[in-house]
């Protein structure tokens, strides 16, 4: 094992014993932000992670013009093409998942995000697609989180 | 290299040997459903202080081990003693009232005259049964002047986690600031309380929070289409229709990831909806963004035409909420329903 390679492990090691206490299926945060300003805190750490958001499905707008009262309520879809083209050759169960996507609301001033956890798309893909790729999902998701969360 | 190795190992030792801190486990578990101060949420109000003043120590760790099974609150049951403990003590400071304790001694009542009061007393918010308010978060739930949803007594987890002391103590001074009134205010004799305690113990045994794995529900429902990938989407176009949801759009799976023109028209994503159903689904369980919006997914590969959807039931299993099996339970159905009219 190079020195990269075991400093990499120790790393993630480290890591795994302040984050994981077991895995979630579904991901959640908080943010302090009121809804425009997580929004716009959540595009930009999903920029930066490299993904690109796809869409933006506006569950409220489509509610209230039905004359139903809803707080904002929003599902962001994010993904990189590569990925999804890989994913959608190796493993087509996954077809109707993709992109991932993520839900974010309104509770008052503060707002809430939602994801599955991408260890969960690794499940269903039954083994062909590497299980690593998954981890590297939700460890990126968990980064975007942490910034939203973060984010005063 | 061995200097960074000995750091690192250090560094390992030094956050598995340090003392939890009850702060940073609840934002990172808690805080997202419960909010930052406990104000409450998708989760219940924590820091309201009738709450804190009248729940014991020993049933706030309880329900962060085993939760409400059904009921949402998911069971940490891979946090250590120390942990939980460290979460209990951040809720606990929020009240300025010492931590109430409470003896096991089970108090003695009838429970056949407590499911009469339980009636006429209880079960306007409790529900008939003792299965608690409908619903979900503060967002499309319940308006927010509401500072609770009335718990599930008949819950394993709650039957676990509360003494009898504890249920009685409740039902005598009740929770201010919430619409359980006290037993004083319903006027209740000492003799109906402890009536009412034992009917609520008699769920013990009789829950109905069970969230079994359904063995069927497979991660995807799909089937092949005998008809071309243009036919099978106007068929499905069609079936969607006919099952009184409503067409929202339809797009290529790789809209918005690549210049438009460059998108792989082969795999075609149908996106649709029933609005009433949703907001009933939102009401419910506001994370069901997961769900949404409704979709079914044709693709060709290789000269074989696939449609394809998210099985909600699957997807179901990962809440811990039954209100919101029966809606995904439905869905299934309306998903199953139009496969198979677009693929007949």
């Amino acid at each position: 094992m190079k020195l990269h390679q075991l400093t990499g492990f120790l790393a993630w090691v480290v890591l795994f014993v302040t984050q994981s206490v077991h895995a979630e299926d579904i991901i959640m945060t908080r943010s302090v932000l009121a809804f425009p300003e997580a929004m716009l805190v959540l595009q930009e750490s999903i920029a930066a992670h490299g993904y690109t958001v796809s869409r933006v499905q506006r569950i409220d707008v489509g509610l209230t013009g039905k004359g139903y009262q809803t707080d904002k309520y929003r599902i962001v879809f994010a993904a990189k093409l590569d990925e999804i083209r890989m994913l959608t050759e190796r493993a087509p169960q996954l077809v109707p998942y993709l992109p991932p996507k993520i839900s974010i609301f309104a509770e008052g001033e503060q707002t809430v995000l939602v994801t599955i956890n991408p260890e969960r798309y690794g499940i269903i893909a039954d083994g062909a697609v590497d299980p690593v790729f998954f981890k590297r999902w939700e460890s990126d998701l968990r980064s975007i989180f942490h910034d939203v969360n973060s984010a005063r | 290299m061995r200097l960074i190795l000995g750091v690192l190992l250090t560094a390992v030792s030094l956050v598995a040997a340090a003392a939890p801190d009850g702060a940073e486990l609840f934002g990172r578990y808690c805080a997202a459903c419960h909010g930052d101060k406990g104000d409450g949420g998708v989760g219940v109000p924590l820091s309201l202080p009738t709450f804190l003043d009248s729940v014991d120590d020993r049933f706030l760790a309880e329900t962060i081990r085993y939760g409400r099974p059904g009921r949402v609150m998911p069971a940490f049951d891979a946090l250590s003693d120390a942990q939980v403990s460290a979460i209990v003590t951040y809720i606990r400071a929020w009240s300025k009232q010492p931590a109430p304790i409470y003896g096991d001694k089970p108090v003695s009542g009838d429970p056949v005259h407590g499911k009469e009061l339980f009636a006429s007393h209880c079960a306007a918010c409790h529900g008939e049964n003792g299965g608690g308010g409908k619903g979900t978060g503060v967002t499309f739930s319940r308006h927010r002047d509401l500072p609770i949803i009335a718990p599930a007594l008949n819950n394993s987890g709650f039957l676990r986690a509360a003494t009898d002391e504890m249920i009685r103590y409740t039902l005598q001074y009740g929770r201010p600031g919430t619409p359980m009134i006290s037993s004083k205010e319903q006027g209740l004799s000492g003799q109906d309380v402890n009536d009412l305690v034992s009917y609520v113990r008699s769920f013990d045994g009789h829950a109905t929070d069970t969230h079994p794995a359904d063995p069927a529900a497979a991660a995807t429902l799909s089937a092949e289409s005998p008809y071309t990938l243009e036919e099978t989407v106007e068929n499905i176009k069609q079936a969607i229709t006919s099952q009184n949801f409503i067409l929202i759009r339809t797009d290529t799976l790789e809209h918005g990831l690549v210049k438009e023109g460059e998108e792989n028209p082969r795999q075609v994503i149908l996106h649709f909806c029933n609005f009433n159903f949703l907001y009933e689904a939102l009401a419910v369980d506001p994370r069901v963004g997961m769900f949404l919006p409704c979709l079914v997914a044709v693709t060709e590969q290789a000269g074989k035409v696939t449609v394809s959807t998210i099985d909600p039931q699957y997807l179901s299993q990962l809440f811990n909420n039954v209100e919101l099996d029966e809606y995904c339970k439905r869905m299934r159905g309306v998903y199953q329903s139009i496969i198979e009219e677009a693929t007949l």
